[in-house]
């Protein structure tokens, strides 16, 4: 069960890793903002700065 | 797990493996009159695998790189909560695993089966386990001992300046073919579709939906928003059946190669320019969503139905007359196939974003090696969806018109010859069973992979009435993020070209004002449009050119990444080890070598790009040729451009070799300092 658990835990983890999801909430913490358009635009706008990730082929 | 095993059944049972994976192997290799059952190459991917990460990689990893769990990585020392952050290995892994994965290792494979399952799926396992994993885990470890430097700077640091410009005209040179020629697969599975095109273009709308959803509604969700996303798609499918039968709608959505390109070159230039995050991003995230979730389905798949090969171990086309490509086996199978077996393209992602996650250098093994190894998978699974074709369905829907006729009956007469027996009758039962007009001249591979993938998938869910559905399925999961590449590729290549020139003109350097975007994506779209266009109006296909073009640059960044792999290994003064990673470099030389002679060279004028310039010129002349001439041409002048890349950067780094093994040049790696991690003391 425990294993079971764990095992959820990090599916959900790398889901959230690669859907971004976990990088918006560091964002939050970090800038001490609380989840809003405003926010999410202030994420996006420090993420265009930078080269998308590639995708491979 | 067995690691921690004792002694004598560890032994027994990794005997018991090399037995199986001998066995399996050598049925695969061996068996050549009858069919043979799928479930022989999972079971010999599988055992070489578990081998190859058990005892190879180990090997690299104790006696080469010496991983030290005691060193702190980049995402420790460096860690900001941005780019720098220590992260479970399982969720590093699954996220390299989605940015390596792409329709490269569907694609190569389907296209190499010309030749039969057998080359395809040996060089699938050997050159994932012996060269493609180690690429990925060494050039992932050196870049984590650097602060998670990208290949280029690590090129020329380690080998000098020629080998850092090399990279980096390698990795431009890769983005621009790599973009025409998924173009032209989308563009080929798309053509006279209303279904297929009616599907992509619904993904748009979805896309900006979620793009909006994502900003106003519910900031950050992503996840939620690609179930509902997902959904949309599968309606857009379901829809899209009603669409190609609709005699109103079914004409718009039914278009020729030519404006599915034009409209997929002005989509790609203004989704470069838009901002990321209502398009480009959900776009990402819905297809790395069907995609994640497909590969799980069609391993279970195969597994579950177990289905029968019918196209032989080797076919007749060995010999360089294939009508898929030309090209002998040697070379051309071993460029066809990059992704699944080696991918230079991966070191990128090997040394971009992952090195940075990367919580200890023990765990670059797992993440490099084994997310090779899950991609590799991946491409004996393709391996497999085209070989369950009966072969002349398979050289139906993969040949051109230009080379087994324009008509289904000559089409038909031509397979036929080959011994591989197809009608006309069965081709359009099939046609009309996955909800098409036609699968003749469907060149590219994704349609052959379609109708191979929907086939095993009906067997398993839902019968032969669900067969249009799950061939949709599989175009829409295909195009779906071949589309993605042209979004992020264009914008990785955008960001790149605006680097390099704001060295002359410092505004064309940022990234952020509107005139250096437009003309930088400008440029780089009207680059791989060119290819694109080329490809279209290419009377043998287009992927007969375009795709060992993107062969060879491929594989001329792997030359570049394991000569960067091999100057570190011979500095860090374990020369005597070096053959690990000098043997697949040696193998890429003479692949790379051999196949850009063929191209420019050989006399045959569906090989030889000179020899088609010639023969078109000679040949009767029509509006086109004076174009095609120049188009072939130019791809020799490409080929031999590449070319000369890999001399030069061979002749750098054995330069460097020389100079270190002889005592003439100091051997100095230029590693970060070692800190010890603090990870160590948290967890005792």
């Amino acid at each position: 069960m425990t294993r079971a658990k764990e095992f959820i835990r990090i599916l959900k983890d790398t889901l959230r890793e690669i859907f971004d999801e976990a990088a918006y909430s560091r964002f939050l913490e970090r800038t001490h903002m609380d989840s809003s358009p405003a926010a999410y635009a202030a994420f996006w706008r420090e993420r265009e700065s930078k080269a998308p990730k590639p995708r491979c082929c | 797990m067995l690691d921690g095993m004792n002694r004598p059944l560890s032994i027994v049972l990794w005997g018991l493996v090399s037995l199986l994976a001998a066995g399996a192997t050598a049925v695969v290799a061996m068996h050549r009159s009858e069919p043979i059952n799928a479930l022989w190459l999972v079971v010999a991917a599988t055992c070489c695998y578990a081998l190859g990460y058990r005892f190879y990689s180990k090997f690299i990893a104790a006696k080469i790189l010496a991983l030290d769990s005691l060193r702190a990585t980049p995402a420790e020392r460096l860690e900001n909560g941005r780019d720098f952050l220590v992260t479970n290995k399982w969720v590093v892994f699954g996220h390299h695993f989605a940015a390596i994965a792409g329709p490269g290792p569907l694609v190569g494979p389907v296209l190499a089966s010309q030749f039969g399952y057998l080359p395809g799926t040996l060089w699938v396992l050997a050159g994932a386990v012996f060269a493609g994993c180690v690429q990925d885990f060494v050039i992932l470890l050196f870049s984590v001992r650097r602060d998670g430097k990208s290949l280029t700077e690590m090129a020329k640091e380690e080998t000098g300046a020629v080998g850092g410009i090399v990279a980096y005209a390698a990795v431009i040179a890769i983005l621009i073919i790599l973009l025409a020629v998924v173009a032209l697969v989308v563009v080929n599975a798309l053509k006279d579709s209303p279904w297929g095109t009616f599907t992509i273009a619904m993904t748009i709308p979805i896309a900006l939906f979620m793009g909006l959803y994502l900003r106003s509604i519910r900031p950050g969700k992503v996840l939620e928003v690609s179930v509902l996303g997902f959904i949309l798609v599968l309606l857009a499918i379901w829809g899209g059946q009603w669409v190609s039968q609709s005699s109103a709608l079914a004409p718009v959505f039914t278009l020729r190669a030519q404006t599915l390109a034009i409209s997929i070159i002005v989509y790609a230039f203004a989704a470069s320019a838009v901002p990321v995050w209502l398009l480009l991003a959900p776009r990402d995230y819905l297809s790395t969503f069907v995609k994640l979730g497909t590969i799980g389905l069609l391993g279970i798949g195969i597994v579950a139905v177990h289905p029968t090969l019918h196209m032989p171990a080797l076919s007749r086309f060995v010999d360089g007359s294939g009508p898929v490509f030309a090209g002998k086996i040697f070379p051309f199978a071993f460029i066809t196939i990059a992704c699944g077996a080696i991918s230079g393209f991966h070191s990128l992602i090997s040394s971009g974003t992952t090195p940075k996650l990367i919580a200890r250098e023990t765990e670059t093994r797992m993440v490099g090696y084994g997310a090779m190894m899950a991609e590799s998978a991946v491409a004996v699974m393709a391996i497999v969806a085209a070989c369950v074709l009966q072969p002349g369905v398979y050289f139906a829907i993969n040949s051109p018109a230009g080379i087994v006729g324009q008509t289904a009956a000559a089409a038909t007469a031509t397979i036929s010859n080959w011994g591989f027996p197809v009608t006309a009758d069965e081709m359009q039962a099939l046609a009309h069973a996955v909800g098409e007009q036609t699968l003749f001249n469907r060149t590219g591979g994704a349609p052959a992979f379609a109708v191979g993938m929907a086939h095993i998938f009906s067997q398993s869910l839902g019968g032969g009435t669900v067969m249009a559905l799950w061939y949709h399925f599989a175009v829409m999961f295909e195009a779906l993020f071949i589309l993605t590449i042209l979004d992020a590729g264009t914008r990785v290549a955008r960001f790149m070209i605006q680097d390099a020139l704001g060295h002359i003109y410092k505004p064309l350097g940022r990234t952020s004002w509107y005139p250096s975007i437009l003309f930088t994506s400008a440029l780089i779209v009207a680059a791989w449009g060119y290819f694109l266009w080329q490809g279209v109006k290419d009377p043998l296909g287009g992927i007969n050119s375009l795709w060992p073009l993107f062969g060879i640059a491929n594989q001329l960044l792997a030359t570049v990444a394991l000569c960067v792999a091999t100057t570190i290994i011979i500095k860090m003064h374990r020369a005597r080890y070096a053959a690990v990673t000098l043997v697949p470099l040696i193998w890429l030389v003479a692949v790379t070598f051999t196949a850009s002679w063929h191209k420019i060279f050989d006399p045959n004028p569906r090989v030889g790009f000179l020899a088609q310039a010639q023969a078109l010129a000679h040949g009767p002349v029509t509006s086109a040729t004076a174009r095609l001439i120049f188009n072939n041409r130019l791809d020799a002048l490409v080929t031999a451009l590449l070319l000369l890349m890999v001399t030069l950067v061979l002749f750098e780094s054995a330069r460097q070799w020389i100079g270190v093994l002889s005592g003439r040049k100091e051997a100095r790696v230029k590693e970060s300092p070692f800190v010890m991690t603090r990870l160590a003391e948290e967890r005792a």
